[in-house]
């Protein structure tokens, strides 16, 4: 089988792997809405959807009465629903920008992707070969980069659909993330500061970060940074307490207002894959990746189990010790939306600029000369 | 294969840089100087040079054109709001255009272009901070001032000072 995959043409593999992973996070966008559903549930005391079920499927034990339990049918419903339903489009729209601004929305989400490491796996030489689609040296960068473009979509969606609210939610997003941009890249710096050590040839590489993380994580002797990068990635994907592009209490749908059936659907597609790609940069970035534990690399690990030898057994094993970690952060994002209140807009920005950025600042002057005490300590 | 792409990307940097100039409706142009912005970013990834493409779409498209974009928003400008010639469209045009004969005549009268060397090492991150922080250190440190001068002067231009008796 493997030597059926490597006599496929470079180009044939590399849309193969691609396919593959937009066929995961696709349907995961849908996923998310249901176990968003769940959560709010669970933290309201009340069941959540737990009736839909086909009746043929009612007659399969113990699977069907756990799937209804658990609301997959409500889920596939509601899938059904978006595709199928009229999708009307107001007069008043700016027809070319209004179909254009949910397809901008998922372009973003779905180029990060390939630069996220997601998995990695031992060679037969024993080196850790990373599970990634383009393993770029400039990682982080590209992330960045990319996934700044996102706020075309809001930007675009609010100003096609020529109405006062959606207008005013699309102003509110690109205020709000540009500004929370600056204290996120900020914070990742002293990360990049400790894993390029003085000789190396420098790298903005995903991957060496979790290389870096074989020890202590990053999160451990970093926290400040990593409560930064994780509010500023509150902000970046428009989630409560920071949605003020959509902020259904005052701006009605904020951005969305005037769109219906799919079109709407991508704009939460395409929200729910910048959370997956910002939790899992996150792991990446601040807890040790695919390394079950602090001090416990995925090397040892391949050790104690035998695994070396077996690239596809070790590779899913660290994809799922990947997965889980993101996953937490999932569920982090849904526990935080139903425990913390809105902000106002000018506590937003008062938090963004006079709070969060100093602090970035301050931290990244702070860990620049800890860096510079500590690392000829570590490197001899 | 790399021949074809350069084709491609620039013809649509070029293409998409005139429409910016031409396009009536200033979201339009916006747009367009977007897509232009990544057509450029293209060509630096072909001459491997993944780190300025990135951070070219990092701050200008990432930023800048997004901030472009909520001015023109905020101002309305509608079309045909706007005199299409003034006065001072003739001058600036003139003076652009004596500029662009200037570096066409210089280009092809004066200049000595050197023979591209065969082969270069792909600059690593290491190149680039190297350069940065001995050789073009002055012109970095210049550019951070002038940065900073111009944002100073935008908050005293915009912001409205008032007495404090006024601010009640």
């Amino acid at each position: 089988m493997i030597e059926f995959w490597n006599s496929l043409h470079p180009l044939l593999q590399a849309v193969i792997k691609g396919l593959a992973v937009i066929g995961v996070m696709f349907p995961f966008g849908g996923a998310c809405s249901l176990i968003e559903r769940k959560i709010s549930a669970a933290m309201q005391g009340r069941p959540g959807p737990n009736r839909a079920i086909p009746f043929w499927f009612a007659w399969v034990p113990v699977i069907g009465p756990f799937l209804q339990r658990l609301g997959v049918f409500h889920l596939m419903a509601d899938g059904g629903k978006m595709f199928f339903k009229e999708d009307p489009v107001p007069g008043h729209v700016n027809k070319f920008y209004f179909y254009l601004a949910p397809v901008v929305g998922m372009i973003p989400a779905l180029t990060t992707v390939t630069v996220v490491p997601f998995g990695a796996y031992l060679n037969e030489a024993g080196q850790l070969v990373p599970l990634v689609l383009a393993n770029l040296d400039v990682g982080i960068l590209a992330v960045f980069a990319v996934s700044s473009l996102g706020v075309y979509s809001l930007i675009l969606a609010g100003w096609s659909s020529n109405s006062k609210y959606p207008f005013l939610g699309g102003i509110r997003a690109s205020a709000q993330l540009i500004s929370y941009e600056l204290s996120m890249t900020l914070s990742v710096l002293p990360v990049f500061l400790w894993v390029n050590a003085p000789g190396g040839e420098g790298t903005l590489s995903l991957f060496h970060v979790v290389g870096a993380q074989d020890g202590a994580w990053f999160g451990l002797w970093m926290p400040l940074c990593a409560i930064i990068f994780l509010v500023a990635l509150f902000a970046e994907t428009n989630r409560l307490p920071f949605d003020m592009a959509e902020g259904e209490a005052d701006l009605v749908g904020g951005f969305h207002t005037e769109y219906g059936a799919m079109k709407w659907g991508l704009f939460f597609v395409a929200e729910y894959s910048h959370m997956l790609i910002g939790s899992g940069v996150f792991v990446l970035l601040f807890l040790g990746g695919w390394n079950p534990l602090p001090w416990v690399p995925l090397s040892d690990v391949a050790a104690w189990l035998h695994l070396a030898d077996q690239p596809l057994l070790l590779g899913l094993l660290s994809i799922g010790i990947f997965l889980g970690k993101t996953l937490f952060f999932i569920f982090l994002f849904m526990w935080v939306r139903w425990t913390v209140p809105r902000f106002r807009y000018d506590q937003v920005m008062k938090l963004g600029w006079q709070k969060l950025l100093p602090l970035a600042l301050g931290n990244l002057i702070f860990y620049a000369i800890l860096i510079a005490w500590l690392q000829p300590k570590f490197s001899h | 294969m790399s021949d074809t792409l350069f084709l491609i990307l620039s013809v649509l940097t070029v293409a998409m840089a005139l429409l910016v100039v031409l396009n009536k409706n200033a979201v339009n142009a916006a747009m367009c100087l977007l897509l232009s912005l990544a057509g450029l970013a293209g060509l630096f990834v072909l001459l491997d040079a993944p780190l300025l493409a990135f951070v070219l779409i990092l701050v200008y498209a990432g930023a800048v054109v997004a901030l472009f974009l909520f001015i023109i928003m905020l101002l309305d400008t509608t079309p045909g709001s706007f005199k299409p010639f003034k006065p001072l469209t003739i001058a600036a045009a003139v003076l652009g255009a004596a500029l662009l004969g200037l570096g066409i005549w210089s280009l092809f009268g004066r200049a000595v272009l050197p023979d591209a060397p065969a082969s270069v090492p792909v600059p690593t991150m290491k190149h680039h901070a190297e350069m940065l922080f001995t050789t073009y250190l002055l012109p970095v440190q210049v550019v951070g001032f002038l940065l900073l001068i111009a944002m100073l002067g935008v908050i005293v231009l915009s912001k409205k000072y008032t007495a404090p008796e006024d601010a009640k």
